[in-house]
């Protein structure tokens, strides 16, 4: 009956219903669309990070997060792989690398990258490396003089497929290691920062040249999805002795994604207020018009023996009414503006150094988030149904006599 | 027209509450918008002046060609000339030479690869904040020969401190082998990491000799009485250099040149920063337009006795407009008004947002943060909201035209 008698009372006026419907949808479309594509920039930048050689979880040796040198890299990989072998959960994937800052030079120029060393195929399952290359050929496993650079290193250089790279970095004698590759292949990467800076060799080829035997720099750990991360880190922590080891997850590893994502929640909640606030005052307003519209129907019922009570309830419901329709199509509204989107994405290309600068990738896939949908359709309800209680509260308080008098 | 006026401002305050609520969501609007956009300008300029401080100077004559390759050979063979230039150039108000080098440093126990800057130490200190960010030890003399500045993070990965003795060997200009020995004598913390991890700074005059420079240097590195007076330096400088040295070209950098990417990025943040805000006012305008609508149609009888009696839908519709126009400019005034106060405030004593440290920190921004008010950031949000608020006025207000009178006067 309520619901009945709202509903016929918000369409007594369609004109002013659809206006105020209609900032009540652009205000939900805005909230979820905005949050969805800076929830999309933001899991970019997390995917991106995560795929540019960081992985899950890391594991190094005790000290080479404060001191990367080759010197601190761990000599017994054994003892790793065993534990990850039998710890980890079926579907996580993990490789071993060498990772030392290096000089790379040819005859033109010279220039500091990382020398990653890696395993080719187990690293092409976890790393961003095994789709990103683009002219040439991917490292075989028994590749001694194949190196894989960057195309904006490459341009740097001045050089291109088959030519020759030297590269030099400080060998676990702590003399310098040299050994000259050949370029074979050319990678891209999201951003160019990646591209310059790092060169790829195998594994084999890495530890030769810097004399390590068996030894690696780090274990990198993907795992199916991103929400058990914590829960096997604080597992391999206790298999692992913390003496010779150290365990971290991304968040660690990348401090400065986490730090953004930490103030990006806060940062979408203002916007959600903000916008909510904008469409509040037109709630209020409509609402208060509709009320006082019918100040004489209101002083009718009652003195016809209505409860106060069941006028704000009635006021309520109205509102109540129009915020479900309102946000309902606003919900669908960003829902499918999110799927047309979602093929294409928002193409940044124009900001490209704009971008790269702020670290976020050039083309942006909004993503709806479902903590982000529910938190604008929360805020809407519940703030929209209080700003209503004022206009409700004051059709409650109309007396019999004073609203019957009032044309 | 004093006549319109004064209904128009009747008409106002028939429905006071009414009225003071959208004046109120106009001037909530107006303020968000002075007080973010003037929050976006006052990062900006911190964000500007201190990449500016740490790394570029405002502007840089350089060879021709070396901003994109960095090769050593590539110099400014006569810094002195460009000197005497930039002395005579108006608005300058300091500028120093530097060279880079890319070389290996080698400490007892670790080898990076890393840039060796040369830098004229008192020159220097007039231009870059470099003096003001040494943490131990002190900065360079204009006595100095074999002495370096290193960042802090650099320090820990070569495993350095004051005093220690540091190995460079790198290329000369002419392609032969430099090499000398530096002592460590400060260490600095610009705040920014990727800066603290990869450069030495050793003075230019020992930086020359090792690396065979023959007086040439790579940079003549100028900074600007203020951001403004920039384009106008460009210019000058750039007609000077150009009608000096036909042989040798040299290139006029100005900031955005040497940080494309800052300059891009304050692009983004803007274009972003109005879509927000665009959609913010939408939403406003639809909030209001319903009162607008309202304060018609609860009105038709009135306006069919006003066509009646003779009033031509013209004025109908400019009595309306008025008063629409007046409610706006009453909530854009408070709105300017309490933006700029709130904002003053903010300017004096700065917003920390908690957890943004590590954040802004990489972008050169201090962690507390100061808007700043200026002409534009006054006036953007309020042109926008009034030429919003206006079209959304415009629908009712034309609406009134299409009265018929005797439907008007029928109507309760």
């Amino acid at each position: 009956m309520h619901l009945q008698l709202g509903w016929r009372n918000i369409w007594r006026n369609p004109r002013r219903t659809s206006v105020i419907m209609i900032a009540v949808i652009i205000g939900v479309w805005s909230m979820i669309f905005m949050g969805a594509f800076h929830r999309g920039m933001m899991n970019q930048m997390v995917e991106n990070g995560i795929a540019t050689l960081t992985g899950h979880i890391q594991v190094h040796q005790a000290g080479y997060r404060n001191d990367p040198a080759i010197e601190n890299s761990m000599a017994e990989p054994e003892v790793v792989q065993t534990t990850l072998e039998s710890r980890l959960p079926p579907g996580t994937r993990w490789t071993a690398r060498i990772r030392v800052g290096a000089i790379a030079s040819n005859a033109r120029h010279s220039g500091g990258v990382t020398l990653v060393g890696i395993d080719p195929a187990r690293e092409a399952r976890i790393s961003f490396i095994g789709q990103a290359v683009t002219q040439g050929r991917y490292l075989g496993p028994d590749d001694e003089h194949g190196i894989l650079v960057g195309k904006a290193l490459a341009d740097k250089f001045e050089t291109k497929l088959g030519r020759k790279l030297v590269l030099m970095s400080q060998d676990s004698d702590r003399e310098i290691g040299s050994k000259a590759f050949r370029i074979v292949g050319i990678f891209r990467a999201e951003m160019e920062a990646t591209e310059k800076q790092f060169a790829f060799v195998t594994l084999r080829a890495a530890q030769h040249m810097l004399k390590v035997e068996n030894g690696i720099s780090e274990v990198s750990i993907v795992m199916p999805n991103r929400h058990e991360v914590e829960l096997v880190a604080e597992d391999l922590r206790d298999a692992l002795p913390p003496s010779t080891y150290e365990v971290h997850s991304w968040r660690e590893l990348l401090p400065l994604v986490n730090a953004y994502l930490s103030l990006f929640d806060t940062f979408i909640f203002i916007w959600f207020l903000v916008v909510f606030i904008a469409m509040g005052f037109g709630i209020v307003n409509t609402t208060l018009m509709a009320v006082f519209e019918r100040i004489r129907e209101f002083g009718l019922l009652k003195a016809l023996g209505m409860k106060p009570w069941w006028i704000v309830r009635g006021v309520l419901t109205e509102s109540f009414l129009l915020l479900v329709m309102g946000t309902a199509a606003g919900n669908i509204l960003s829902f499918l503006s999110v799927f047309a989107l979602s093929g294409s994405g928002i193409d940044l290309s124009s900001f490209a150094a704009g971008a790269e600068f702020a670290g976020i990738s050039r083309v942006i896939y909004p993503a709806i988030h479902p903590k982000d949908v529910v938190m604008a359709n929360l805020v809407v309800f519940i703030l929209g149904l209080l700003v209503s209680v004022y206009p409700a509260a004051k059709a409650a308080r109309f007396t019999p006599v004073e609203a019957l008098a009032h044309t | 027209m004093t006549v319109d006026v004064k209904m128009a401002w009747r008409n106002i305050w028939r429905n006071p509450r009414r009225s003071i609520l959208t004046m109120t969501a106009i001037a909530f609007a107006t303020l968000l918008l002075v007080f973010m956009l003037s929050f976006q300008f006052g990062s900006y300029d911190t964000m500007i002046n201190s990449a500016v401080k740490i790394h570029t100077g405002h502007l840089q004559v350089q060879a021709g060609g070396y901003q994109d390759k960095k090769r050593m050979r590539l110099a400014v063979p006569d810094p002195g000339a460009i000197g005497t230039i930039l002395e005579a150039t108006p608005d300058i108000e300091a500028y120093t030479y530097r060279a880079n080098a890319f070389s290996l440093v080698s400490s007892k126990e670790r080898t990076y690869g890393i840039v060796v800057i040369g830098i004229d130490p008192a020159r220097e200190a007039s231009v870059s904040a470099l003096k003001k960010v040494i943490r131990h030890g002190s900065y360079l003399s204009s006595t100095d020969t074999n002495q370096a500045l290193i960042g802090e993070l650099l320090a820990k990965n070569l495993r350095v401190g004051l005093g220690d003795q540091l190995v460079v060997l790198g290329q000369g200009r002419d392609g032969s082998v430099a090499a000398t020995v530096v002592e460590v004598k400060g260490i600095f913390n610009s705040g920014q990491d990727e800066f603290d991890r990869s450069s030495i700074h050793i003075p230019l005059s020992h930086f020359q000799e090792v690396y065979a420079m023959r007086g040439g240097v790579h940079e003549v590195v100028a900074l600007g009485k203020s951001l403004g007076a920039i384009p106008a330096i460009k210019k000058t400088v750039a007609g000077v250099i150009e009608i000096k040295d036909a042989k040798q070209p040299l290139v006029v950098l100005d900031w955005m040149d040497l940080m494309p990417g800052l300059v891009e990025g304050i692009q983004l943040d803007l274009i972003s920063g109005l879509i927000l805000y665009f959609i913010l006012i939408v939403v406003v305008a639809f909030s209001i337009l319903n009162t607008f609508l309202m304060s018609v149609f609860e009105r038709t009888k009135e306006f069919g006795v006003l066509m009646v009696i003779g009033t031509a839908p013209g004025r109908l519709t400019k009595v309306l407009l008025l008063e629409s126009l007046t409610m706006t400019a009453v909530g854009i005034v408070v709105g300017i008004i309490a933006g700029i106060l709130i904002t003053w405030y903010f300017q004096v004593h700065g917003i920390v947002i908690s957890g943004t440290s590590e954040v802004v920190r990489q972008f050169g921004i201090p962690e507390r943060m100061f808007p700043r008010l200026s002409f534009l950031s006054i006036t953007i949000g309020p042109t926008l909201v009034l030429f919003i608020t206006f079209l959304t006025a415009l629908y009712p207000a034309l609406k009134v035209r299409r009265l018929q009178p005797v439907e008007a006067l029928a109507s309760v």
